[in-house]
């Protein structure tokens, strides 16, 4: 498989790529740093032994999806597959402080998100299909206290994947919405895990399988498929009083 | 709250980074994964926070002809075996645990069962990465700014943050192990086994009976190990174990006098006379406590200590006997007791082996096990050797300053890049007088 990662230099995004490329997947590292992007390269090329190409890219700056992609696609000779892991993260209570981060988090987490996979649905529609594996968020099932914006970004971006997949599956391109609950990643630190909390690795494996059968909407670790299926069922009264 | 592997919680809590230059531009310590026993890796009083260096874990660089590795200090001892076993290389030194940063095993300048014949890793380290105390990065090597390398070399994270390490792996013929145990009856037999296994065997180290007494003093298992030959070795790469974990924290009566003498007593006896040969899974060899994750959990609520001491040879062939029946005089029971000969001293400028003979057992905390430990070091001091700080947590500054000439010349090149004492950590406060 030739696949181009959006954030494949930290958290989930790394435990991916790394899986990939150990079984031999061949590789294109999208990210804004390029120092930080070569540094995940040679690690890579280390651990899967393929040589792995780079691509700068900032989900803050639309005018990059193409040329990466177009970057990535030309290092690795085709694209089968795109992923993205990239996003912004915050807590509710600093989005409320602070507006212009929350701006910046519902434009990063939606709209641009939403505009870069537009250009991979494209380029991958252009070469008869291939699959589109993005990373929404448990955070989107339910409006919820600690998470309102950034759970309405991934509401939105669910839907969209939602939508995407109706639209062009017959066409040939498979999309997979990855719902992560709580993982223990950097962006994560700090914050009190509840039951059930992921290890990247543990999401790489079961993403991966996704990725390879197609799987429209997946939810990682395993376990927040129930939790999630108990909390869409709480009535609002419910919701309103409960403190998640 | 934080605790070292020894589960005795300090207030303090671990931030965690990919970007480890960017975590440690004001941090107080490094903390890798957390195994040192004692307080090395645990916070100051006054400065709670530790930069975790797991998540820095990139290879960086790597040659198969000659074997150099670089990689960001959180890389783990876990994942180099998964990754370069199997290609033909090995860590150049063999620890107890595979659950260790390339950073704490400079940090701790850690030995293995190799130590009689390759020292210990910081001898096998090429280059490091660090951030010094005033926020710049320095790279230094035995080469360039070589007093900083020597001070950082088992200077216990206190010199500076290491960011990244260069070393050399160790080619090996399989990723197997041709291991040979035997039962030994006392202690003076086996010094002289691990004495006389030495120069044939690339690993060795004894597990001993420390509640034994009289004519079984010190009677144990002693281990003999080597890569074995392609020829003689499974066709397929060993696969990965499955790692059952001790569920919770065991009450504290489980660990007692009685239930240790019965396991101690099984154990021994389970090994037939005489001498056990095959082949076996590395790590089944390398590192069998790492077979049940949490097995700290077992000391009880009050957690544990170990103790690890080398006794020089030239305190003579007595000194093992005369620490053992200190240690049983005294009550001091272990399950786990390790005896292992070791080499030369390295180029670590506080560097735990040095030519003689090391004991490491665990102790349950009790009420009297800062007097047991008093006691210990004592009985160390008298014959010359030391103690191992990723291990300790009882030790007196008094004690420790007996103990180690060096420690002069080490703090002289730490003060040097560290005049305002930023870097320190728990273990720094208590025995080495730094501001809390």
């Amino acid at each position: 498989m030739k696949v181009a990662v959006l954030g494949a230099t930290k958290g989930m995004g790394r435990a991916l790529a790394r899986r990939m490329a150990q079984r031999g997947d061949a590789v294109a590292l999208l990210g804004r740093d390029r120092g930080d992007l070569e540094r995940s390269a040679r690690d890579l090329e280390v651990r899967g032994g393929a040589r792995v190409g780079t691509a700068v890219c900032d989900l803050e700056r639309p005018e990059t999806f193409a040329p990466a992609l177009e970057e990535a696609e030309t290092a690795l000779g085709g694209l089968d597959a795109v992923v993205v892991t990239a996003g912004l993260f915050a807590t509710q209570e600093r989005l409320e402080a602070d507006p212009e981060l929350a701006r910046r988090l519902l434009l990063v987490d939606f709209t641009n998100t939403v505009a870069f996979c537009e250009e991979a649905r494209r380029r991958l529609l252009a070469r008869g299909g291939g699959t589109l594996c993005v990373f929404s968020s448990v955070a989107g099932e339910r409006g919820r206290k600690p998470v309102v914006l950034y759970g309405a970004a991934k509401a939105g971006l669910t839907r969209y994947l939602e939508g995407l997949d109706h639209r062009f599956r017959a066409a040939g391109l498979r999309t997979v919405c990855v719902k992560p609950g709580f993982v223990r990643t950097s962006m994560t630190d700090g914050l009190p895990a509840p039951p059930f909390a992921g290890e990247p690795e543990g999401v790489a494996r079961r993403v991966l399988r996704a990725i390879d059968a197609g799987t429209p909407v997946v939810y990682a670790p395993g376990a927040w498929r129930w939790v999630m299926l108990v909390i869409r069922l709480l009535p609002r009264f419910v919701m309103r009083r409960v403190g998640f | 709250m934080l605790s070292g592997w020894g589960r005795v919680p300090v207030p303090g809590r671990e931030v965690r980074s990919e970007d480890l230059e960017a975590l440690t531009r004001d941090a107080v310590l490094c903390r890798g994964l957390g195994r040192s026993y004692g307080d090395s890796s645990l916070p100051p009083p006054g400065r709670p926070v530790v930069a975790g260096t797991p998540l820095a874990d990139r290879i960086l660089a790597f040659e198969g002809a000659t074997g150099r590795l670089r990689a960001e200090a959180g890389f783990s001892l876990f994942d180099l075996n998964r990754i370069f076993l199997a290609r033909g290389f090995c860590a150049p030194v063999a620890p107890g645990t595979q659950f260790i940063t390339l950073g704490g095993m400079v940090a701790a300048d850690v030995h293995g069962k190799n130590h009689h014949r390759d020292g210990c890793f910081g001898r096998h380290v090429s280059r490091l990465r660090m951030r010094v105390a005033d926020g710049t990065i320095v790279e230094c090597s035995p080469e360039h700014e070589c007093d900083l390398f020597r001070a950082t070399l088992g200077g216990m994270g206190l010199t500076g943050h290491i960011l990244e390490v260069e070393c050399r792996l160790t080619p090996i013929p399989s990723p197997w192990i041709w291991r040979e145990s035997e039962r030994i009856a006392d202690i003076d037999r086996f010094i002289e086994a691990l004495k006389e296994a030495g120069p044939r065997w690339p690993y060795t180290m004894g597990w001993i009976d420390c509640l034994s007494r009289g004519r079984s003093l010190g009677r144990g298992i002693l281990m003999r190990g080597r890569w074995a030959e392609r020829a003689e070795a499974p066709p397929d790469p060993p696969r990965p174990k499955s790692r059952p974990a001790i569920p919770f924290v065991f009450p504290g009566w489980v660990i007692s006098r009685a239930s240790v003498r019965a396991f101690n007593a099984l154990y021994y006896h389970r090994h037939r006379p005489g001498v056990e040969r095959g082949i076996v899974h590395p790590e089944s060899f390398l590192y069998p406590l790492d077979v049940i994750r949490h097995w700290n959990r077992m000391y009880g609520p009050r957690g544990f200590t170990q103790y690890q001491c080398v006794l020089p040879d030239t305190a003579g062939h007595g000194a093992a006997r005369r620490f053992l029946e200190l240690l049983t005089s005294r009550g001091g029971a272990s399950m786990l007791c390790v005896i292992k000969d070791c080499g030369d001293e390295g180029p670590g400028l506080l560097s735990f082996p040095l030519k003689g003979i090391s004991i490491a057992l665990d102790i349950p905390i009790r009420d009297d096990t800062q007097s047991l430990v008093d006691a210990l070091n004592e009985l160390v001091i008298a014959e010359g050797g030391r103690i191992y700080l990723a291990k300790d947590a009882f030790t007196r500054p008094d004690h420790f300053r007996a103990m180690e000439p060096r420690l002069p010349e080490w703090t002289r090149i730490r003060r040097h890049w560290d005049p305002q004492g930023q870097l320190r950590s728990a273990q720094s406060v208590r025995m080495l007088g730094d501001r809390p």
